[in-house]
């Protein structure tokens, strides 16, 4: 498509990447058929297409046509990068918005309202500690909550016992900030099974975050602090050639994988971002590899598997969960509009609730309309925004294997 | 047609009142993404954006629009390559995207009843359990709408054998300029009268606004199989296309994409095209099991014959669907090689493929400007894509010279300027080349019966008389237009 950058932009690392980018769409529309809000609100402004000739303006304009509306239709995107695997064209999506969510803000500031809600959010999801504090107490009031707060309030899951043997080979894992108080079972399994598997795990204390709940809530800055600790904690074990960074929440897998587009203004960062990258595996890249046939399964399931977007679209791991669970004994249900987001999209669920709904109870619809016995997913904050709307369990599958 | 700012503020007010705010948009800001439709070279922003959600608000706003005088355009994903759906700078866009609602489907009948805004594959999706599917599928079809492919007569790769969006529908309601709500055709396969239902397929939003549509649904075949062959000559590569039709094998689909095409959608689909090849020939033959066998063998042979330099054979769906998905998307793909292209659209006989080909490539060095090929080559239906950078000055204006002189070699030769993408505003001008002043003055006594004033997608499709005289391609006599009192738009 054709592009002119405004002067001001043109020679700035942002202003070459939305030039490349926005060079590279050709404008065909493909990305709106696949995309949830497109389908919901039937707006091109609600479609990726759209929201790329908004950014577009916003590089291109004075300024003086992009408002509040811009930041809108921008802020409705989940980025479940949905469209990128759609783009016949190769469109780095998520990379533009990314970009175009922070002109979009310097123009038309948020207000003071708002700034707040988002600080306190991002002050409290992304601290393991604070957020562990705050769903403890939910927990222990939800009997006496009205119906509608006490179904956003997930019920205490149990952690597993931690395997205390140390292998010869070691991967560093990152648990996550909201995942080790929502389901403390998730990491226990997976250290479990890969002890089975030969391998010991490494967490360290000094990482909290991935720095995602940060970049959704628009705090571009704590992102890259998060970023830069979490590397500085991890690189002596990286200089002694640790063999993989695991994640088990898929949203944080993506985003240690964009680590390098994070810090493309960081210098010495950089390089060590791009190795962080490449060192960072979902656990189904790791367990695909193994012999986990040999593992022992107590009892197989009929299933439904929500692959989240994160996964799918975000890291391009297609095939791999489903394949370990039918090489395990297991039956997956087929799945309608399975590529289609389930509205939980790390923040969104609580930014925008009225759309997070409605994907919710679409996907819902189409994940129980074979009632399987459970449904199994790979990313923390899809599981419980499922789970608030049914009462057939959602787990994370690696609980499978044990 | 410009508007004055108290129209326009009237006409946002009426509007306003029978639409809620975020189903009306007024601000430059919003408009913006809809100031072009698939062709993203022709650009105009609109006064405002409608996006009803029922057909009676569709009625009111034709009723407030016909009233006030205003040009409307329909839009349906916007996924169209002529500047069909490009906006009238003093009009409104009648956006058709919430109406994506599938009504009824019914096996027995072979039918299904859909609202405009459905997205073709979408059918196909919701009819694949009573293992139907529906036919016509432009390589867009993930994304366009229905009603867009009704008001472009959208063909596809398997026109060939089933037909184009016209031989696929049976019914249309629609709502005319005046803001009635009117059925045309029936579930039964004739109807008496003028066949309307023919006229509306292919009026590009000129005669009316279709707000539903009943769909002929095809059985699925009882056998299917793929050939991809590859070519070291494109020529010959054209050649076996004539030969396969002219042996009375009718594919059900016969594609071919030239060495650009198939780098491009080998980036994107990892199908296992042959980057090193020419050309490649698709062929799908379909029917029962044991036409399909002996038809395979005698393709076979015959592209064997014509010097395919290997066929490689997808009997099953997976193989299949990786194959196709790869020549569908061929055209975006082109977007990972070049900045933007122009693609074109003619049509030609097909014994003449061989010839166009080579005059393509004489012409791709004459402009300087590189062609990636992709043909409906079954139907003789050319989309040779034009690479251009509409960064650099004067490029796109070369692109669409270039672009003009192919579908000259179309005419010329006995094809059509375009195959299956519309007029629009894209090749009208080339309309006057294609038909005479009496055949565009019948035209014209069509649309101002069903338009009167001309609101409806004013400027597209047919062009005036006088545009053509103009352009130089009428006889002006004493300087005065024939038929003088038909009105001009």
């Amino acid at each position: 498509m054709e592009t002119h950058i405004k002067k001001e932009l043109e020679n700035t690392i942002d202003g070459k990447l939305a030039k490349s980018i926005l060079r590279s769409c050709v404008h065909c529309g493909f990305c709106n058929a696949t995309c949830p809000t497109y389908q919901l609100l039937g707006d091109e402004n609600d479609g990726p297409r759209g929201r790329i000739y908004l950014i577009k303006q916003l590089f291109e304009g004075d300024g003086s046509e992009s408002t509040e509306k811009t930041r809108l239709h921008l802020d409705r995107c989940l980025s479940c990068r949905s469209c990128e695997t759609t783009c016949p064209s190769g469109v780095k999506y998520g990379a533009l918005l990314d970009i175009g969510r922070k002109l979009a803000e310097d123009l038309a500031p948020r207000s003071r309202e708002e700034k707040k809600k988002r600080k306190r959010l991002q002050t409290t999801l992304s601290s393991p500690k604070r957020f562990g504090t705050l769903l403890k107490a939910g927990q222990l009031l939800r009997p006496l909550l009205p119906k509608d707060t006490r179904q956003k309030i997930p019920k205490k899951r149990l952690a597993l016992e931690c395997p205390t043997t140390i292998h010869e080979r070691k991967m560093l894992i990152l648990q996550g900030c909201v995942q080790p108080a929502l389901s403390p079972d998730i990491n226990t399994a997976t250290a479990i099974v890969l002890d089975k598997l030969g391998i010991s795990l490494i967490h360290h204390k000094k990482v909290k975050c991935c720095g995602a709940v940060s970049q959704h809530l628009s705090s571009e800055d704590k992102a890259i602090t998060q970023i830069k600790n979490n590397i500085d904690a991890w690189w002596d074990d990286i200089s002694n050639g640790i063999e993989a960074i695991i994640t088990t929440a898929s949203g944080c897998g993506v985003m240690l994988k964009d680590y390098p587009h994070y810090l493309r203004e960081e210098g010495e960062y950089l390089y060590k971002a791009e190795i962080v990258a490449s060192l960072s595996k979902d656990i189904s890249e790791i367990i695909i590899e193994e012999n986990y046939t040999s593992l022992p399964i107590k009892k197989t399931h009929k299933l439904s598997w929500h692959s989240p977007c994160t996964l799918q679209h975000g890291q391009k791991i297609i095939g791999y969960v489903e394949e370990l669970l039918t090489n395990t004994g297991h039956t997956l249900l087929p799945i309608q509009d399975g590529h289609i987001c389930c509205g939980s999209a790390g923040t969104y669920s609580i930014l925008q609730p009225e759309l997070s709904k409605q994907l919710k109870h679409n996907k819902l619809e189409n994940l129980t309309r074979e009632t399987p016995d459970m449904i199994v997913t790979a990313n923390i904050g899809c599981q419980t925004h499922l789970q608030q709307g049914t009462e057939i369990p959602v787990v994370h599958w690696i609980n499978l294997f044990i | 047609m410009h508007i004055s700012p108290e129209t326009r503020t009237s006409l946002l007010f009426q509007l306003s009142e029978i639409l809620q705010p975020e189903q009306l948009l007024s601000n430059k800001e919003e408009l913006r993404p809809y100031e072009c439709d698939g062709l993203s070279a022709y650009k105009t922003l609109p006064i405002a954006v409608a996006l009803p959600d029922t057909i009676q608000q569709i009625q009111q706003i034709m009723e407030i629009c016909c009233r006030n005088n205003t040009p409307v355009v329909a839009r349906g994903a916007g996924t169209g390559l002529s500047g069909g759906a490009q906006p009238h700078e003093g009009g409104i866009i009648l956006g058709l995207a919430r109406f994506n609602k599938i009504l009824a489907i019914d096996p027995d009948n072979l039918t299904a009843r859909v609202q405009p805004g459905v997205r073709n594959l979408a059918i196909t999706e919701a009819v694949r359990q009573h293992k139907l599917y529906y036919a016509p599928d432009p390589s867009s079809q993930i994304a366009c709408s229905i009603g867009g492919n009704v008001a472009e007569n959208s063909g596809g790769v398997h026109c060939l054998k089933y037909g184009l969006t016209v031989h696929n529908i049976l019914a249309l309601k629609i709502v005319t300029v005046e803001g009635d709500l009117l059925t045309i055709g029936s579930n039964a396969l004739d109807n008496t009268g003028y066949d309307l239902l023919g006229l509306f397929t292919g009026s590009e939003g000129m005669l009316g606004i279709i707000v539903e549509v009943v769909v002929k649904l095809t059985p699925d075949a009882e056998d299917t199989h793929l050939l991809m062959a590859a070519f070291n000559d494109i020529e010959q590569a054209g050649n076996a296309v004539a030969s396969i039709i002219a042996n009375g094998i009718i594919p059900a689909g016969l594609e071919m994409m030239d060495k650009l095409a198939i780098s491009a959608a080998e980036d994107f689909a990892h199908a296992g095209y042959p980057r090193d090849a020419e050309a490649i020939l698709l062929c799908e033959l379909d029917g029962s099991t044991i036409d399909v066998s002996e038809q395979t063998q005698k393709t076979k042979k015959i592209l064997t014959e014509q010097g395919a330099s290997f066929i490689k054979e997808a009997p099953d769906k997976t193989q299949q669907a990786k194959l196709w998905a790869g020549r569908k998307a061929a055209f975006p793909a082109v977007g990972r090689i070049s900045p933007d292209y122009y693609c074109m659209d003619g049509t030609i006989p097909r014994k003449h493929i061989a010839k166009v080909l080579k005059h393509i490539t004489k012409l791709s060095t004459e402009f300087d400007l590189r062609v990636a090929n992709v043909f409906h080559a079954g139907d003789g239906n050319l989309h040779p894509l034009i690479l251009y950078d509409a960064n650099k000055e004067g490029e796109l204006e070369k692109a669409e010279q270039f672009g003009a002189e192919i579908l000259r070699l179309c005419v010329k030769l006995g094809g059509s300027i375009t195959g299956e993408h519309g007029v629009g505003n894209e090749k009208i001008e080339l309309m006057c080349e294609q038909f005479n002043t009496e055949e565009l003055t019948i035209f014209h006594a069509i649309k101002a019966a069903f338009d009167p004033n001309g609101i409806l997608n004013p400027g597209k499709a047919v062009p005036s008389l006088h545009r053509c005289a103009e352009l130089g391609h009428m006889h002006v006599h004493n300087g005065e237009l024939p038929h003088p009192d038909i009105p001009r738009f």
